[in-house]
């Protein structure tokens, strides 16, 4: 098979094709000898020469997290044939969510809808598993819109108020 | 002895007392919250009792709830662990009202110890060296200026009742000491149940060493030994080791009799700890005595090589300390790392969540700890301690050394955790040389991570990513059509894109 590997944002093209357990590599036209074993599921060890790694998969949310040693890649295979992208949000200088970076519950709100806020002003702290967190405005500007209120409980991602 | 203990906790240290009671022959019981029907300690209990919903007030904190199951139970001695209940007088009290045996101080020595205001005061009394401050509660804002005014900043705001870094705050100026005292005194009331904050001088980076200390009812009293807690954030221990790369015999000598002494002056039993702050001319004041199991005893059990909890059962069962002070013994050096549901990309926020994946570290000189398994669902209602990982060596370099391999074998994978960090710590050169003090972790944060550059590694998380994506396709190709036949590029490009359907 051929795929594009898209690595911490660099790209790859991986040509990889296994035949009666023995693999044929070609990674961006270099060829590499190449011999995997799945240890266990997310667990591969990889051989590349004579080169061990035991690499550990795991998913993230909505990514594939893949772990060489102890370094951590956000990794994404696509076909290259595929026109499809994955649309990123740019960089943007419109509103900014605030975003509950774990679950857990809200235990009070510093700013009302209409304030104004700087940047890294306190704008709500979230509790969980015994310790207050303080979630800090992502920008300089004005409270916008807040989604929660003291008490409830929130998931990890959820949009907690919009500063513009 | 006894034949059956109920242990009133969770997490690593339910499972490690139930691995005690064992080891002894006694049965154990367990207790366990809406949230934990599923943790460790359930499925290694020999009978297990749910005490109600996950907050901690209405289960594991829940006095009338736990004595029902010692009751019905037929418990003899109940264990609290650490934590929870484990520093509660009233519920010392209570066991021995209920005619079972609470594993660990009374419910008089705890009172006289437990809280920070009246061990200062008995302390005093004792000539033990104190840090300048208040040994009662501050009334007012108005007086706590005026304290704060008398000592000099900068100043410690501590709960009374505290412990674990809740209801403490670090206050330079009188401008932050009104919020802050505020703060202080609603965490503390929260987290203890008891608003009462008093005052101490802070003493800037110093060390935090503790002297370990047990106490059968006989009037035996030993020191163990010290533990060099300094490496901490926001209050909470992170990595502590035995011994102490500062303290050498005499001084361990000096810290271990006033630690006896300060046991003796509450008439304490069971197993305890003294802690102390050693300013940068190794001077040691007397800071509070936690009367429980420390979270960070397997350092001591590693270099003393004695079982805290096993001597913990056996005091309570009334036998005399099996050893005196001279028997005691400090060989090699231990290391413990704490490791946490922590996201370390996040500011160390907590990060509960599915395991989806774990591989356990073992071999020469490691121990392990820990209440975790794969599959399980890290509730978000408790502290984020997961596990214990504990190195040993015969001199701190090789503890290090083994420490290190062990934390590259661990991985858990589905939540995040502070593993990473302690690798950054350990190769840190100034924790290589033993200059540890409790401003050492936040000043090691502020420098930027040398990344150890290993360029080949993205090329080989490139092939990883093809293979996985190849055997994923060959799998769901198996499953689904029956064939043994390596899949082809139509299925393995169904599952991924599958997999970006589900973006």
């Amino acid at each position: 098979m051929l795929c594009d590997v898209t690595i911490d944002g660099r790209s790859y093209r991986l040509e990889l094709n296994r035949a009666e357990g023995r693999w044929a590599c070609r990674l961006d036209g270099r060829e590499l000898e190449v011999d995997a074993v799945l240890a266990r599921p997310d667990v591969l060890s990889l051989r590349i020469g004579n080169s061990a790694y035991e690499i550990k998969s795991e998913r993230v949310a909505d990514e594939l997290h893949l772990w060489v040693g102890r370094r951590r890649f956000a990794v994404e295979v696509r076909d290259p044939r595929s026109l499809r992208g994955r649309g990123r949000a740019g960089v943007d200088d419109g509103p900014k969510k605030l975003i509950a970076p774990m679950p857990g519950r809200v235990v009070r709100l510093l700013v009302r809808e209409g304030d104004a806020v700087e940047l890294g002003a306190g704008v709500a702290v979230v509790e969980a598993m015994k310790m207050q967190n303080e979630i800090k405005s992502p920008k300089q500007g004005r409270v916008q819109k807040i989604f929660v209120s003291e008490g409830v409980a929130v998931n990890a991602g959820d949009v907690l108020a919009i500063v513009d | 002895m006894f034949k059956k203990i109920l242990i009133a906790n969770r997490g690593e240290i339910a499972v490690r007392v139930l691995r005690a009671c064992h080891e002894m022959g006694i049965a154990a019981v367990v207790v366990y919250s809406d949230v934990d029907r599923a943790a460790l300690h359930v499925r290694k209990a020999d009978e297990a009792y749910p005490i109600g919903p996950a907050a901690a007030t209405e289960s594991y904190l829940n006095i009338p709830k736990i004595l029902d199951v010692a009751r019905r139970s037929g418990a003899d001695a109940i264990h609290p662990g650490y934590g929870f209940l484990s520093e509660n007088a009233k519920f010392a009290q209570a066991c021995a009202d209920a005619g079972v045996k609470f594993i660990g101080p009374t419910a008089a020595a705890m009172e006289a110890m437990g809280s920070k205001t009246r061990a200062r005061q008995a302390m005093e009394k004792a000539g033990v060296p104190l840090v300048p401050g208040t040994s009662r509660g501050v009334e007012s804002q108005q007086e706590a200026e005026e304290v704060a005014a008398r000592i000099g900043y900068p100043v410690m705001l501590k709960a009374a009742a505290g412990g674990g870094g809740k209801g403490m705050r670090l206050v330079h100026s009188v401008d932050q000491l009104k919020s802050f005292l505020e703060a202080a005194r609603s965490e503390a009331q929260r987290s203890f149940g008891d608003g009462e904050v008093y005052i101490e001088k802070a003493i800037v980076n110093p060390r935090h060493i503790e002297m370990q200390v047990l106490a059968d009812e006989h009037g035996n009293t030993v020191y163990l030994g010290e533990r060099e807690c300094s490496l901490q954030r926001r209050h909470q221990k992170v990595v502590e080791e035995a011994p102490s790369p500062i303290v050498d015999a005499e001084m361990r000598r000096r810290m271990g009799e006033v630690a006896v002494r300060v046991a003796q002056s509450a008439a304490y039993t069971n197993a305890g700890t003294v802690e102390f702050l050693v300013d940068q001319e190794r001077n040691f004041y007397f800071l509070e005595m936690n009367t429980r199991l420390q979270v960070e005893h397997p350092v001591t059990e590693l270099v003393t090589g004695l079982d805290l909890v096993h001597l913990q059962i056996r005091i309570a069962a009334g036998e005399k300390l099996p050893f005196a002070q001279q028997d005691v013994q400090i060989r090699g050096h231990a290391i413990e790392c704490r490791i946490y549901a922590e996201d370390p990309d996040n500011n160390y926020f907590p990060s509960p969540g599915k395991i989806t994946l774990l591989l356990s570290p073992s071999g020469p000189g490691i121990r392990r700890d820990s209440g975790m398994y794969e599959g399980w669902q890290v509730p978000l209602d408790y502290d984020p301690l997961l596990a214990k990982l504990i190195g040993y060596g015969a001199d701190r370099e090789q503890a290090i050394a083994r420490l290190t391999r062990a934390l590259g074998e661990y991985f858990v994978g589905g939540i995040k955790t502070n593993i990473s960090l302690f690798r950054r710590i350990l190769r840190d050169a100034e924790f290589r040389a033993a200059k540890l003090d409790t401003g050492f972790l936040d000043r090691m944060l502020k420098r930027s991570e040398d990344e150890d550059g290993d360029a080949g590694a993205a090329d080989v998380a490139a092939i990883a990513a093809g293979v996985f994506a190849v055997l994923d396709s060959a799998k769901t190709a198996g499953s689904g059509n029956g064939g043994s036949e390596p899949a082809g590029a139509h299925s393995t490009w169904k599952t991924s894109g599958r997999r970006e359907g589900l973006r």
